[in-house]
């Protein structure tokens, strides 16, 4: 009889839970919408400027969202062409060449580095380029390439973790093919595993692409600031979608600065929903690829 | 030909090498610049000593609390609801809800942070405030209820996965014995898959403790040690956040290195559990 209770208990219970969530989502994305779809427009991204010479960068913007705009973007471009390399590197190495004690070592660093609060990231980019500033050379404060190089530390991990796991994933068949009919390692590698393995390794980079232009709390101990237009160069302050998010929040003096808030919110919101959208898309393609195509 | 696989294989090394160095690098950083602070066991002072700057007293200690109470809270906030969650996409649920519902939790892990906190803000700090009648709403209640929405997809998804790995034939041995899908979650799946459960759990803390957005938006980050969940309070992470270095040789700044070096130190706690859990269930299968 106490049995029979619980049991309706848990189903009832996992409805409620179900509900909660969803209603919660829904109610922040919905809220987000309501409040702030009716500012989108071309005013609040260009301000009062010409959108052809803002997007020629023959004029400053400096009373809407392309500066933060451009910023994230340079940010995202900056920091993923540090990181893909590097991470694609190491995930081959882990997956192909790195065996035994040595692999258990290495995986548990990079679990380590990928569990490292990314305000810690932040912390160490800042102290890097105060050290930086202090001994080598005065002209180096935080600025776009010391947060670039820090969120590429900061994906680092999910690219290795990705490209390892879409290579260890292979079934033997197809890694053996080659090398018996007389293939050396690294032309197995780069002409049979790695085409097989694209799409999980591309969804690794589109991920790591949204994580980059979601972060606030690395940019905003590396150079981060509101007001100061399109960068000028890697060595310059910058703004971004994220903190600009961030700083509205707190610091809105007017109704029209809240409203502009929201309409990031939004802007960013769609970016990394179709970053991870996209990501998705190619995910469930190889599952396709891997279900139908042999 | 052979030069190049043997270059080839170096690049590669090198490639993981580096990675590898970064991850000690940032700990090696946090160590030296923090140096000042473990001679003479002041580093064990401040972590047990308040913040009063203005008696030079730089102590962490209501930081920790702060970042303790509210990922805790937080985590007991969505502990059950992820479990009631996934229960739901895995078993109980329609088929077709269910397939809803964990479209949503994978879509979830897109939002960004600093949207959670901007909605918490004008959405949830207002309402807490006219709930409960006091202060300004921005308080742990507030971060933890909106933190526990943020680390629901690590844990939902984890928890579903884990469910998916029971065998089939152990389900379908209970379906043979004309038990019904509560009977099959109670004494099947949720016994074989408490490792799985753990695990996620365990990942989530490490999530809850080290994000730093939600807390820094909406917890007031007042410095004295809060009393109750409806007291402002600053979580480490924050901390590290508010700080704008004016002396990089002061005291104050060199507390952040502590904060660091703590949550470095947890960060790794929790990358060894789960590995020794997970290397367990391996043995065990």
């Amino acid at each position: 009889m106490m049995d029979r209770v619980l049991e309706k208990v848990v189903t009832g219970f996992s409805w409620i839970c179900a509900t909660v969530l969803l209603g919660t989502v829904f109610s922040i994305v919905g809220y987000l919408l309501v409040n702030g779809l009716g500012t989108i427009n071309v005013t609040i991204i260009f301000g009062e400027t010409d959108p052809v010479d803002a997007l020629l960068f023959r004029k400053q913007v400096f009373d809407g969202l392309f500066p933060a705009m451009v910023g994230t973007f340079a940010l995202v471009a900056l920091s993923v062409s540090f990181a893909v390399p590097i991470g694609i590197a190491a995930g081959i190495y882990m997956a192909e060449y790195c065996r035994g004690g040595l692999k258990r070592i290495f995986s548990l660093v990079f679990d380590v580095l990928a569990g490292i609060p990314s305000i810690v990231v932040g912390l160490f980019g800042f102290s890097v380029a105060i050290f930086l500033h202090n001994y080598f050379y005065s002209r180096i404060y935080p600025c776009l390439l010391i947060s670039a190089l820090s969120l590429a530390f900061l994906v680092l991990p999910y690219l290795i973790r990705t490209t390892q796991v879409s290579l260890e994933n292979l079934p033997e068949n197809i890694r053996q093919t080659a090398p018996a009919l007389g293939a050396t390692k690294l032309q197995n590698i780069f002409y049979v595993l790695i085409p097989r393995s694209l799409s999980g390794i591309a969804s690794g980079v589109i991920l790591s692409i949204g994580r980059c232009a979601e972060d606030t709390a690395v940019i905003m101990l590396t150079g981060a600031v509101t007001m100061v237009g399109v960068p000028k160069s890697v060595f310059s302050n910058y703004e971004a979608l994220p903190f600009y998010i961030y700083y509205i929040s707190s610091q809105y003096s007017d109704k029209q600065e809240l409203l502009s808030g929201y309409g990031a919110a939004i802007i960013l919101l769609v970016i990394c929903g179709l970053l991870f959208m996209m990501a998705f898309f190619i995910k469930n393609r190889l599952t396709y690829h891997a279900l139908y195509r042999q | 030909m052979k030069g190049i696989d043997r270059f080839a294989e170096k690049f590669f090394w090198v490639a993981a090498v580096l990675s590898l160095s970064v991850t000690v690098l940032i700990f090696g950083f946090m160590v030296i610049l923090g140096l000042p602070l473990f001679k003479g066991g002041q580093f064990f002072e401040i972590l047990s000593k308040p913040w009063l700057p203005d008696r030079g007293i730089f102590g962490i200690y209501p930081m920790i609390v702060g970042t303790l109470s509210i990922a805790l809270l937080g985590l007991g906030f969505a502990f059950p609801l992820c479990l009631g969650c996934s229960v739901f996409i895995s078993v109980l649920g329609p088929k077709r809800l269910g397939r809803i519902l964990k479209k949503t939790v994978q879509s979830m892990t897109g939002i960004p942070t600093v949207v959670y906190g901007f909605v918490g803000i004008f959405l949830l700090v207002p309402v807490i405030r006219e709930v409960f009648e006091s202060g300004s709403g921005m308080c742990i209640l507030s971060a933890s209820l909106l933190l526990a929405i943020l680390i629901s997809p690590t844990m939902i998804l984890f928890f579903s996965d884990s469910f998916d790995q029971v065998p089939k034939p152990f389900l379908d041995a209970v379906d043979a014995l004309g038990g019904n899908n509560a009977q099959k979650i109670l004494y099947v799946i949720l016994p074989y898959s408490w490792r799985g459960v753990l695990t996620g759990l365990i990942l989530a803390l490490g999530r809850a403790m080290g994000d730093t957005m939600i807390a820094l938006m909406v917890a007031g980050n007042a410095v004295a040690l809060p009393d109750s969940v409806l007291d402002s309070a600053r979580t480490l992470t924050a901390h590290i956040a508010l700080i704008i270095a004016s002396d990089f040789e002061s005291l104050e700044f060199k507390t952040l290195f502590a904060c660091g070096i703590i949550l470095y130190l947890f960060t790794t706690v929790i990358a060894l559990l789960v590995r020794s859990i997970d290397s367990k269930s391996w043995r065990r299968k």
